[in-house]
Parts: structure tokens; sequence; C-alpha cells
């Protein structure tokens, strides 16, 4: 819409002024006819190079002046095929793939995939395991969350929280690079364990961690929760109702929001979580600002999780013992006949799964993240390796989010769904 | 590493997974024990005869396969009955056991209101893919149902809009997914990149965005010109 139909607009109608007030220089007189200005829907493309996209995500809308009246988003610029890859590796060797979906919280996808595969083959992981996978996870909650609070407040224009944001990953990251030696592509579970034991030290660099990010979260909310611009672009943007939410695939915090309490952690319980003490931080509108609250919330609960964790984390091996599963150590494997081959065994052929499938949901930072995978008896790959994607359901509501609201409202709304493309693609 | 033996090293990886025809995975008629989950028990009652088999995986997990014609009708019913109330579709997949066996649509569902889950298949001969689509029950079907007919080439029935998802909306070389589908893809590398840097309007917007971008006065379309970067 050009500056001079708004303008007409205002001075046709003179109780239509723009703060409430009777306009009194009408541009036009009132009697005059409205002239045909041939206005037409227009159709801009955002992205997939676009930094607002969070990723290489297309946007094509339909616009009434700045009004969006429809998007197709086009996906799948990112697309590497991972399901047909794992086809071709054994169990194993198909750990590194997940953490390239969601580079954003690399650890809960590693973890996910040998739940899943565990599951399958009814392998029992040791108490120390099931502990420090807890602690993977939910530090990787508030990893992948702390780059949503930073990347969505920077789209609304809040450019300090994303300062302190990134200032609190590098810590995370730090600790991942501290475990598993690298910072994003961590790859460090195995099917009956993990590549290897925390390393010495590790935990008290995480016990620092959850000592002082506290402090830097509150700085977070005090800067942003009752900020008058932040609620003025959330506030009533994107809302849906809880029933439309479900019906359409929303899960995580973006469900939460709604008011729908589902969380896999609460409702399909693994790893103990129903013995830890936490809360699901629901909210009522189910528009922007509620995900924003709901995911402050859940970066606290995660804290409040990860220090029950410490407290509880048992000693003991962490591997299950069973040469057929899990790699003898390297000195065994010099020196032992035995460990040696079953070392060739595992490696050469790898560890072979019953016929069967099995479906794995846990609660992802982005929402229910499920893995499916269907096994041959015996087979050592799978037959079919199927990611559910929380990202990609997610993201499937945004046109029907996004109508009748601004351009910069679908920004906000696209920032508040929390995806990453990577996953959606993968 | 000789040539030949680098040579047979890469057939293999096209070859892919080596699979057994044995049957694995299907509906072959068996009725697990069906007490642990009431779901499952009602739908034998009401639906017994489009019940083709039923099993339980990895422990707990309930699986039905039912009658593809039927789909429609036993989601349905099981998103709305009382006793069931199936409000949550986790997740549309497919499964293709190669060999020349039917491909598998997978529905894994949840119910908010009584913590179950449930999972049904359907099996599909390879010469009628053809599905009822479920986007009338669940919209979140509608992405996850366009990635199963993109990558296993599934079509789904009065599903709105039916086109592909992850590949390119004009992708010729088949269905990814399918155990027939060389890893490498089917064109050579050469025609692959050719086609992946086509710059052609009809290459980046699909027809329904082609309408809209096209101004009424001409009849030629206004996006992507070179007065309009679109």
């Amino acid at each position: 819409m050009s500056k001079r139909t708004v303008e007409f607009n205002v001075g046709r109608n003179p109780e239509m002024g723009v703060d409430g007030s009777v306009v009194d220089s009408p541009i036009f007189p009132f009697d005059m006819p409205e002239p045909d200005l041939g206005t037409e829907n227009m159709l801009i493309n955002i992205g997939p190079q676009h930094p607002a996209t969070h990723g290489v995500l297309r946007l094509v809308c339909e616009l009434d002046g700045e009004t969006v009246k429809r998007v197709i988003p086009h996906i799948g610029y990112l697309h590497s095929s991972f399901e047909k890859l794992g086809e071709y590796r054994t169990w194993n060797q198909i750990v590194p793939l997940t953490d390239r979906m969601d580079y954003l919280a690399p650890l809960i996808y590693n973890c996910v995939y040998v739940m899943t595969v565990e599951k399958l083959m009814g392998i029992e992981v040791t108490e120390r395991c099931k502990v420090v996978r807890v602690i993977c996870m939910e530090m990787d909650r508030i990893f992948s969350h702390l780059l949503w609070l930073g990347t969505t407040a920077i789209d609304v224009g809040a450019f300090t929280p994303f300062l302190y944001a990134f200032q609190e990953r590098e810590r995370i990251y730090q600790l991942h690079e501290a475990f598993t030696g690298a910072r994003i592509t961590t790859s460090a579970t195995r099917v009956g364990g993990m590549m290897a034991d925390l390393p010495e030290g590790w935990t008290n660099g995480l016990q620092d961690f959850l000592d002082t990010f506290p402090k830097t979260l509150e700085e977070i909310d005090r800067l942003l929760t009752r900020n008058q611009i932040h609620i003025g672009r959330s506030q009533g943007i994107g809302a849906i109702s809880a029933e439309d939410a479900i019906n359409s695939g929303f899960t995580g915090a973006n469900l939460r929001a709604c008011g729908v309490d589902y969380d896999v952690r609460k409702d399909q319980p693994y790893y103990d979580y129903e013995t830890y003490d936490f809360e699901i931080p629901v909210g009522q509108y189910g528009d922007c600002y509620d995900r924003y609250l709901c995911r402050m919330e859940e970066m606290r609960q995660s804290v409040s999780l990860l220090r029950q964790a410490l407290e509880r984390l048992p000693g003991g091996p962490i591997d299950v013992e069973d040469p057929n599963i899990s790699l003898p150590s390297k000195t065994d494997c010099m020196s032992d006949m035995e460990s040696m081959i079953h070392h060739f065994k595992l490696i050469t052929e790898g560890i072979p799964a019953p016929e069967g499938d099995c479906y794995m949901p846990i609660e992802g930072s982005k929402g229910e993240l499920g893995m499916y995978i269907v096994a041959e008896e015996g087979g050592t790959k799978p037959v079919r390796w199927r990611i559910r994607p929380p990202s990609l359901v997610n993201l499937s509501v945004l046109p029907k989010l996004a109508e009748e609201h601004l351009v910069s409202d679908l920004v906000m709304i696209n920032a508040s769904l929390d995806i990453v493309l990577g996953e959606i693609d993968r | 590493m000789t040539l030949d033996e680098t040579k047979a090293g890469l057939d293999a990886v096209e070859e892919g997974p080596h699979l057994s025809e044995k049957s694995m995975g299907s509906s072959d008629g068996k009725i697990a024990d069906p007490d642990g989950h009431p779901s499952v028990v009602a739908l034998l009652l009401r639906f017994g005869d489009s019940v083709s088999g039923h099993r339980v995986s990895a422990g707990t997990q309930h699986v039905v396969w039912i009658d593809s014609a039927r789909n429609l009708e036993v989601l349905h019913w099981l998103r709305d009955d009382q006793d069931h109330q199936y409000d949550m579709i986790s997740d549309i997949t497919a499964v293709d056991y190669g060999a020349g066996r039917p491909i598998d649509v997978v529905y894994q569902l949840f119910s908010t209101v009584y913590k179950r889950a449930l999972r049904i298949r359907c099996e599909l001969p390879l010469d009628g893919l053809e599905i009822d689509s479920i986007v009338e029950l669940w919209s979140a079907a509608n992405w996850l149902e366009r990635e199963v007919y993109d990558l296993f080439g599934v079509t789904f029935r009065k599903h709105p809009d039916l086109r592909r998802i992850l590949m390119p909306h004009d992708y010729e070389e088949g269905h990814p997914l399918r155990k027939d589908f060389p890893l490498r893809g089917r064109f050579s590398r050469a025609e692959q990149t050719r086609r992946a840097l086509d710059q052609s309007v009809e290459h980046s917007y699909i027809a329904e965005e082609m309408d809209l971008g096209r101004d009424p006065q001409q009849a030629v379309p206004i996006i992507g010109t070179k007065d309009g970067d679109g």
C-alpha cells in the first residue's frame, strides 16, 4: 500500500484518526468518490538467504500492502538425505549423522538415536549412563534455548540479550569440547553407552556454569520480559488455540504456550524423569510472548534438573558390560585374545538387531523428537531410519499463524517457533 | 587398492542394503496378545475384518495393520471415540523393504487424554501406491504426507496440496527413499549440477505463485525478470 493510500484513508473518515482523534485536514474532500487506484496483491520472496528466516528457509508471501495474505514456505535447501544415508551405515556409524541434523542441540539428537536402538534391541544401559545422558540433554536444552532467545531478541531489535546469551553458550561449547572433543559435532553416544566417561573435573565445570548462569538469565529476563517494545511485538501475535495447536501437530514449548501441558518427559517418561522434581511451564494465550515465557521458564527448570542430576550421579561403569555391544578397552584388545575377537566382530559386522520396529519419542529442545527404526532379523543396519522432526511440523503451521499479520510480525512468528533448518530438511 | 576393487566397493554401495525376501514385519495375519492395549482390543472388535495383523514390538509398542482402503474411517474413529481419543498424530511415514514387497504407510498416534500410543500401519502394493489423505482429520498430516509422497511416491487421495516438499518441485529422478533408488541419484553428476543451477523462473516458483505474480495486463509473468527481482 503506498503512502498516498494511507493518507487518503485517514482523511476520508474523520473518526478514523491514527491516535483516535478527529483528523481535520483531509487531503481529499469527503464527498469525493473513492478513486480506483488499481491496487493488487504483491508477491514477495523472502530467503533462502535471509537472516530473519534463521537458516535456508524460503517464504513466498502474498501481500496486500503490508498485510500478509498468504505464506508459502519452501524447504529442502539443506536436504542431505540422512535417512537414506543411514540405511547404508551400521548402528554406531549413524551417530555422527544425528548431531549434524540439529546443530543447536547435538547431544539431544545423539542420545535419542541410541535410545531408540537400545529400546529396539532391549538393551538396558547403566545407571551412570542414564544420568550422564540426562545431563547432556538438559544442558543442550539450555544451549538451544539460548540461541533461540538471542536470535529472536535480535529480530525484534534487542541486541544486548544476544550478546549475553552467546557468552553463556560459549561456556556450554567449552563443556562440549571438554567432554567430546568437538564443539558442535559431538557424536558422544554409542549403542549401550557413551563414547567415553566424563573427564575428571568436568562436573565442576558444569557446576560453575550452573552457579552463574541463572544470574545472566535473570538479567536477560529484566531486559525483555517487561520491555514495552518486546511486549508490543510479541503479545497477541501469532496466537493459536489449544485445540488447533494439537490438531496441527504443535509440540514442545509452542504447544505448552497454548495451555496444553504435554511434555514427553512427564507423559511418556524415560530415564527416570518421573523421579526428578521439575515443573512444566504452560502459557495461556498461545502467542509469541507466551512461547517466550515458556522457554525462559524451561531454562530455569533445566538448571534445577541439572543440579539434581549432578547430585545423584552414581559411579560405576558407563558402558554395558556385554562384549557383543560395547567395545573392549584398548589394553584388553592388545593383551586378550577374546577381547580382540569381539573388537574385530563389532567393527567389521556391527551389532545384530532383532526383527521389528520401534518409535521412541523424547522431549527435544524444539518439541517432540522421535526416532523410528525398522530392522530385520540380525540386521546390523536399519531397513528404515526415520526422524520425526519437531521443527518441520511446527513450521507447517506458520502459514496459518502469519495470516493477516504484518510482514514484520511474520519475522517474529517465524522466530518464535524455534526452528532449525538442518533438522527440517535432514 | 586396485581400480577394480574400488569399483566393486562403489557398486556395493550403489546396491544398497542386502535384504532377504522372507516375511519380515508384515501383516502376516497373526494377532499377538492384545490384552495389554485397550484400543487394540476395541479395534479388533469393531474393525475385525479390516485388521490384518497385530504385534508387539520393542517390548511394549503395539502395532496394528489395517486395510489401506479403510484408513480414514479407522483413524477417524480412533480420534473421536470417547474411550480412545487419539488426538495427536505424532508422525506419518512409510517403510520400503525392497525386494518387491509392499510399501507400508505408518501412522504414529498418541492420546493426550489417556497418555497412550498406538501405531497403525497400512500395506500398499507397489502397483497401487494410493491411500486416502487424513489432512481432514489432522492438519499436521499435510506436510508429513507431502514428505511421504516426495520420498516414496505414495499418492494421497484428496490431499489439498500434494507436491514435493524436500526435493525441488520439478525433480524428475524419482523417489529417493525407495530401495531401488541409487544412493547417488539416477542422473549423471553433470546433469544434476546443470539442473541444480537452472535459473529459469519455472524452476524457482510453483504454478500457483506464477499465477499470483502475473500482471493481469500482461501475458508474461513479471516475476523473476530483469526489471523486477521478484
